[in-house]
């Protein structure tokens, strides 16, 4: 009995891992079996980490996870439990503060999270049962429902569809939210089910929920009238999934399949992984010397106690105490040695933590309210979505670059066309109404030549050759329908014919939507050329030609593009009868295609374009008779229905119908650099970063934009390392690419002039530029070459030559290449910091990849924003983003770091060095007050408006002089030298207060009326001076004063003296100790005091103020400021073709 | 890491319900505030420190702080200051006798006498201090040893001292609360010092020691109070407490013959329980009035000191000295402050002069060197 309950549990789960059977409908399938509802989890989304329940001790858990509050906390427990010379509340009230902001902060985040649920699982959806359309909570679905979801409307699960309004049982959805891809997406129902659902008895069996957004394998049992069930395979083209918008469809119907946090999207939900600076490291770094120094000073002031306690035995005047008497020796040295950690716990301050997040919380506002971040275009400024690596965009010395989007505008343009050999440029002058008939000069006489008819069956093959959508409001989709506003669209199109020149507002209106931005400027292109495609129905596709006449094509078979065959055809029928088939695709594709007659000529213009960086296709079309017709529809429809290897039946028989075709033509695409690419390029690199660009596109376009963006110069010297490359020889490949990598090497690296520090750096000085290119392939056989040994060493060899290459280009990459490139750099010698740029979907695995992801908000989607730590509209702005914030940013934490540091040690020494006078016995220097709030309010503010507003040379003189960044290259300020000034400064300070008022009180008579101090005037005094000098330091340190410096600066000293006043002018019922009773006051009464406080800040200060004098000077940067802010900007406005053709141009003659 | 706070939720993609509504909206202008503050761009004062700026001031330093230095040290040694060490450790000395027969019981007073001569007359007010060394009235457990409650007349704190004073909170025999409590109040100077002039004439006069004004004002009023109602009897206000167990007499017989300077308000108290800093350390005792006549106060020649010795300080090797001194507007005797006004000034002044130099030889070049690269 039990064995087989088990075994019916073990069985379920077996089921369960393999597959799940979902019931559509909840009916019980076949109708007589027994229904025995399955569970899934319900479609609720939780991202919510707490609940008002755990929130406590949940979010206390994770706070002191972190090794600095654990610390914090440990201390603050020592003093609970042992006799400590500081109170609880000393260390107590700041880290309770830190951890009660921090709760309070991310309860709030956790909040917002909350609410974004519930709204999620709130929202209403339309669930059909038993035929009735019930509205119900997203949160309730459950798997087997029967969803129903409107235009425009998100999927609230993952969906089978079912049923769609859409005549052919299709639906458009994009996907924007899931992988950024904007296009809109074609999806098709299950093929053959009733029309009314509520008849619909069927089974779904699917695999177990699995991230991958692009696969799914599932079957669709289907029973009608007891029979044996149909059988129908599903495939991701079925399944339409949460987080998907649907489109150009008015509703569909579909079966929930997964549900909740089981939806292919909940499962792509990662958190991104916490990046942390190079300065977070340094700081740990410096904390581990500190933790060192607060550790051997308990140590020595713990030894000598019980050296000195040897000889001082206790004295009659200050007994032990019974307890104190009855503890373990050892027990007792432990305890001590605890005390002393407690007494010097300040040097290293939990407040230090709180302003260096304030500052970089506070800080990154900065970079969002930038206004020359904002673009009018998106009406959007930058997005900072980690503040954690503001300092990082100071260290940059690597940049990877997309190309598409990025480096360019990813707004194509149709430049030219050429038909039969014949060159045919839309010219910006021409105005005549035929813009096709007249082009621009040179080209004038030569286009005569094409046939007309040619021009048109071009033209035409643009019109039809495509996956174009154009894009209706409903209303005029309505009309359509109606098929009433026939003329009326018509007029409307005529309009456009007529203006070729600008967009009229009714264009605007029509727009297209395609999966790729290049479709849409031909389509553009051929409508300024007369052609204008109007749109599919009901596979009629129409196109007005430019007798303004409307012409009909059948739309037969779309053969659609794939990376593969790097080519798609159409195949239409006239309404002659005619079967045509027209392809587009690359070149390489296309020509083996292709009667070879036509070729040559084509293929002149086509690598003329390419050069010059447009993105050219290939325009070939095919006659085909009713015979050749039939075969290859019954082909495709067979391959279509099988349900193994489908993807590679169709592209054999796509393969077998894409022959003997004939080419009319190509087309040129110009996608347009993006603003001021070539000055930010060259800044960044002046400001001694490489750049490095990546990309998926063709190695000729990448190559035209690098030279556009000034990445190779006329002088760059190209070692290309690329498929093509490798097969010249003849040799095998890996020999090849031994050679290669060998004779580039020796090239870049081994004759390269020596490398010295100084050098490297300024590359430009260095002779000769080398540009690296190579591409997907090449690389991968780099990167994983057969035999281990030689693949570490290629890896090597390749590094360094790429290290020592202005710049590098990487085509033909796939996502994951890209990040893999990011990651060889990021771990090479010397762990250079890198930052990657990208605004699309595949740009994402280096942006994650990088030190600092940077996403442009580009037109592929917001993905890469998504996943980036900082968002800018366009590529321009990083210059400032690097140049100014980032370096600003660095120099505030970095000093901010170096200070804080230096300010507890100066606050701590001299309560080490007081142990040497009081016989080791851990009486604090300083009063309890002083010691909680000297890092709270004393010196804090100073120190964070310093940080936050400080401009050591002003911003327009950073953008202007690149070169200023690599004075912080390599954290230059954080390293150990500079450190270690601070810390002897640090202690120089310490010991100067310490001994100056040791030596002032070998008389403590010091008033004039007789009067002497005690040990709180002491340490009142040291304190004084204390507080003065490290804020007056720091006033020293200040190169950019605004009102909030002067403000915080005095008025912090002014509050410190305020505070001692009200400190010590009341008795104050709570204390027990009434230490500092009018201390302060007395102390200001004295002369020898003030003298002394005088004399000891400037002595601390003197040598700073010579070094500030010693250095080089700064001077020049700040008195330019003014001239160069007078300066118009430079009237450098948008893309350049220009700059495009100038550039390549010369490097024709280089390469 | 605080910033992100505001994508969490975009992260998780889960406005479904929210974009079909929100959509594009009203265009909301997120341009962002074009104020001085949010560009970095507050008008601000950029002050360069050059050697030109810098040599001045050094040059003024140099001569404020020289001329300072030269007066303070003038000041502190035209002070006077004579001192007198009584511990009695070299068996000729006076107090020896005193010092080694010393036990904590005795209730006969060990008196001894120093002679000593004043070569120079003090002039204007002198301040007689007590000095003792190696007493560390600095230890963490003697300093917090003490209920300053107690001291300033709360009633509760008198009657249940604070757990600070341990071991001195209540008598081990009697388990009375200890009035004042504490080590430090334990532990209070008891010796008596008295101060004898002999007169070139053979006499010997004794010189009047005023007791009061040796302890802060703020102290002696507000900080230290006695208990209960101020018209009844200090012995009674006291009733129930034990003296120290150290003290000869309770609190309330510091000095009887003067109602406002008995029980915790006692100036020599109050001078005692202010902790020293350092383990050597003076405190005042009494002060000697300037004459009213031109007379110095204390004219040159031989005095005596009659020392009523009760303080042990042998036992941990401390020394007792009483130490007369005039005063002036920088308190007592410490050329340390003028010497070291002197040295940093003409540091200042020195460096004032090198950077002159070199601010001569490379200004001419500075102009054309200044930006790098």
């Amino acid at each position: 009995m039990l064995r087989r309950r088990l075994n019916r549990l073990f069985g379920g789960d077996e089921g369960r891992v393999h597959s799940r059977t979902i019931y559509v409908g909840h009916k019980s399938c076949p109708p007589n079996e027994a229904y025995i509802p399955p569970k899934f989890c319900d479609n609720r989304i939780v991202s919510s980490k707490y609940t008002v329940w755990n929130f406590l001790p949940k979010n206390l858990f994770e706070q002191f996870r972190r090794i600095a509050n654990f610390y914090f906390l440990i201390i603050f427990l020592v003093q609970v439990i042992v006799d400590t010379p500081t109170s609880p509340v000393t260390s107590g009230l700041p880290l309770f503060f830190v951890i009660t902001v921090t709760a309070v902060k991310q309860g709030y985040e956790d909040w917002l999270r909350h609410k974004a649920d519930r709204e999620v699982n709130e929202y209403r959806v339309s669930v059909l049962e038993d035929g009735r359309r019930i509205r119900k909570m997203s949160a309730k679905i459950k798997v087997g429902d029967i969803v129903e979801v409107e235009e425009d409307e998100t999927f609230p699960c993952d969906l089978i569809l079912l049923q769609s309004s859409r005549d052919d049982g299709t639906c458009f959805v994009t996907t924007a939210s899931l992988d950024g891809e904007s296009n809109h997406k074609t999806h098709y129902t299950v093929a053959d089910l009733e029309s009314d659902l509520q008849y619909l008895s069927a089974t779904i069996e699917c695999e177990q929920p699995q991230p991958d957004l692009y696969k799914f394998v599932g079957r669709m049992h289907i029973y009608r009238n007891s029979q044996e069930p149909d059988v129908r395979s599903l495939g991701p083209e079925n399944l339409l999934l949460k987080g998907a918008n649907l489109k150009n469809t008015q509703k569909i119907c579909g079966v929930a399949v997964y549900t909740g946090m089981e939806t292919k999207m909940a499962l792509n939900y990662q958190g991104k992984s916490q990046k942390r600076s190079a300065v977070e490291k340094s700081i740990n770094a410096f904390l581990l010397v500190y933790l060192f120094i607060l550790v051997s000073k308990a140590l020595v002031c713990t030894t000598l106690k019980y050296v000195w306690q040897s000889k001082h035995d206790e004295t009659w005047y200050n007994e032990k105490t019974q307890k104190e008497k009855e503890t373990n020796q050892y027990l007792k040295m432990f305890t001590d040695f605890l005390s002393f950690m407690v007494l010097f716990n300040f040097i290293i301050p939990v407040s230090m933590y709180v302003t260096v997040e304030m500052q970089k919380f506070l800080g990154s506002f900065f970079i969002t309210w930038d206004k020359d971040f904002f673009d009018p275009e998106i009406q959007e400024g930058a997005l900072v979505n980690t503040s954690d690596l503001n300092e990082e965009l100071g260290q940059v010395e690597y940049i990877f670059t997309d190309k598409t989007g990025t480096l360019t505008q990813n707004n194509m343009e149709f430049i030219e066309c050429c038909i039969d050999g014949f060159q045919y440029k839309h010219g910006d002058g021409s105005s005549e109404l035929d813009g096709f008939c007249v082009t621009d000069g040179p080209v004038n006489k030569i286009q005569q030549k094409a046939g007309r008819e040619r021009e048109e069956l071009f033209l035409r093959a643009l019109c039809l050759c495509h996956t174009v959508q154009v894009k209706e409001s409903t209303k005029q989709r309505q009309d359509q329908i109606d098929q009433i506003d026939q003329i009326d669209q018509i007029d409307q199109v005529d309009g456009l014919g007529l203006d070729h020149e600008f967009l009229d507002p009714p264009q605007k209106e029509m727009g297209f939507i395609a999966s790729s931005p290049d479709e849409i400027a031909l389509v553009k292109g051929a409508m300024r050329y007369g052609f204008t495609f109007l749109g599919l129905e009901s596979k009629n596709m129409k196109i007005l030609n430019r007798n303004k006449d409307v012409e009909t094509y059948e739309l037969l078979h779309v053969l659609n593009f794939d990376p593969v065959r790097r080519r798609m055809s159409v195949m239409v029928k006239s309404k002659t009868g005619d079967i045509l088939l027209f392809c587009k695709g690359a070149d390489s594709s296309i020509f083996p295609q292709v009667r070879q007659e036509e070729v040559e000529r084509i293929r002149m213009h086509v690598e003329r374009n390419a050069t010059e960086g447009y993105r050219t296709l290939c325009v070939a079309y095919k006659h085909l008779s009713a015979q050749e017709y039939a075969r290859a529809d019954a082909d495709l429809r067979e391959a279509r229905l099988t349900l193994q290897d489908r993807e590679e039946k169709l592209m054999a028989v796509y393969n077998r119908v894409e022959t003997d075709m004939i080419l009319i033509g190509a087309t040129a695409v110009e996608d347009q650099l993006q603003d001021e690419a070539a000055q930010t390029m060259e800044a960044l690199q002046g400001a001694g970063m490489k750049i490095w660009v990546l990309t998926g596109d063709k190695m000729e376009t990448a190559k035209s934009t690098c030279y556009a963006c000034g990445l190779f110069k006329k002088n760059t010297e190209l070692l290309e390392l690329t498929l093509r490359t490798l097969e010249d020889g003849g040799r095998s490949r890996e020999e090849r690419l031994h050679d290669l990598l060998l004779e580039y090497h020796k090239k870049a690296v081994q004759d390269a002039p020596p490398v010295k520090l100084g050098i490297t750096r300024s590359w430009s000085v260095a002779g000769q530029d080398y540009g690296f290119i190579i591409d997907g392939a090449s690389l991968s056989m780099v990167l994983s070459s057969s035999s281990e040994p030689n693949s570490r060493r290629y890896k090597n060899l390749f590094l360094q030559i790429c290290q020592n290459c202005t710049s590098v280009l990487c085509c033909r990459m796939a996502p994951l290449q890209k990040a893999q490139i990011v990651k060889l750099v990021k771990n090479s010698k010397g762990n250079p910091i890198t930052l990657s740029i990208g605004d699309g979907a595949n740009d994402v695995s280096m942006i994650l990849e990088a030190h600092v992801g940077i996403g442009i908000k580009g037109k592929e989607g917001r993905q890469a924003v998504k996943n980036s730590d900082y968002a800018i509209p366009k590529l321009k702005h990083l210059k400032k983003l690097l140049l100014a914030h980032g370096h600003l940013y660095y120099v505030r934490i970095a000093h901010l770091v170096q200070y804080f540091f230096y300010k507890n040690l100066c606050f701590i020494l001299p309560q080490f060095l007081y142990q040497f006078f009081c016989g080791y016995s851990q009486q604090p220097l300083y009063d309890a007050a002083y010691l909680t709030m000297y890092n709270i309010c004393f010196t804090s503010m100073p120190i964070l408006a310093y940080s936050l507003l400080e401009q050591h040379i002003c911003i327009e003189v950073l953008l202007e002089h690149s070169t200023l960044y690599r004075d912080i290259a390599k954290n230059a300020m954080l390293r150990w030298k500079l450190f270690l000034y601070w810390t002897a400064l640090g202690i120089f300070h310490g010991l100067v207060f310490f001994f100056g008022v040791r030596f002032l009180f070998s008389n403590p008579a010091l008033q004039d009326n007789g009067q002497v101090f005690g040990n709180w005037s002491y340490g009142t005094i040291v304190f004084t001076v204390l507080v003065f000098t490290v804020t007056l330091k720091l006033a020293l340190d200040t190169r950019h004063w605004t009102w909030i410096n002067h403000f915080v600066i005095w008025g912090s000293l002014a509050f410190y003296v305020f505070f001692s006043f009200f400190w010590g002018g009341i008795i104050w019922p709570f204390l027990k100790h009434q230490r500092l009773y009018f201390v302060f006051a007395n102390m200001l009464s004295s002369v020898s005091a003030w003298l002394v406080i005088i004399l000891l800040i400037l002595l601390s200060l003197l040598p700073e103020i010579l070094l500030v004098v010693l250095r080089k000077p700064r001077g020049p940067h700040a008195r330019q400021k003014k001239s160069s802010a007078g300066d118009p900007q430079s009237p450098q406005s948008s893309a350049r073709p220009l700059l495009t053709r100038t550039f390549s141009d010369e490097s024709n003659t280089v390469i | 890491m605080m910033a992100s706070s505001y994508n969490a939720k975009e992260e998780d993609g889960h406005h479904s319900g929210s974009s079909t509504h929100g959509g594009t909206g009203a265009p909301k202008n997120k341009k962002p505030d074009n104020t001085a503050f949010k560009q970095q761009r507050l008008p601000a004062w950029q002050p360069i420190l050059t050697a030109g700026t810098v040599l001045p001031a050094f040059f003024i330093i140099g001569l404020m702080f020289i001329p300072i230095g030269i007066g303070l040290y003038v000041t502190s040694n035209n002070i006077k200051e004579y001192e007198v060490d009584y511990t009695g450790v070299e068996p000729n000395s006076p107090c020896y006798d005193c010092a080694n027969s010393f036990t904590w019981n005795s209730t006969t007073p060990c008196v001894c006498t120093v002679n000593f001569t004043l070569t120079q007359p003090f002039e204007s007010n002198v301040y007689m201090y007590y000095g003792l060394s190696n007493f560390y009235q600095n230890h963490r457990r003697y300093v917090k040893s003490r209920d300053d409650s107690q001291l300033n007349g709360v009633q509760s704190s008198l009657i249940s001292p604070s757990k600070e004073c341990e071991p001195y909170r209540t008598n081990p025999e009697t388990k009375q609360p200890i009035a004042p409590c504490g080590a430090i109040a334990n532990s209070l100077f008891n010796d008596t010092l008295e101060l004898y002039y002999s007169q070139p004439d053979g006499n010997t006069s004794k010189v009047t020691l005023v007791k009061k004004g040796i302890a802060w004002y703020t102290d002696k009023h507000v900080k230290f109070r006695n208990p209960g109602n101020d018209k009844d009897n200090l012995t009674e206000r006291f009733k129930g407490t034990a003296k120290p167990v150290n003290w000869m007499k309770p609190v309330y017989e510091l000095d009887p013959s003067d109602p406002e300077n008995n029980g915790f308000i006692n100036e020599d108290f109050i001078v005692w329980m202010r902790t020293a800093a350092l383990p050597t350390f003076r405190k005042l005792y009494r002060i000697i009035q300037k004459k009213p006549d031109s007379t110095p106060t204390l004219a040159s020649g031989k005095y005596f000191l009659k020392i009523t010795y009760n303080y042990p300080v042998r036992s941990f090797d401390g020394r007792k000295r009483m130490i007369l001194s005039t005063i002036s507007w920088m308190g007592g005797k410490n050329p340390f402050l003028g010497i070291a006004y002197i040295t940093v000034g003409s540091i200042c002044f020195f460096l004032g002069v090198v950077l002159l130099i070199i601010h001569h030889k490379y200004d001419t070049r500075s102009n054309s060197a200044d930006i790098p690269n």
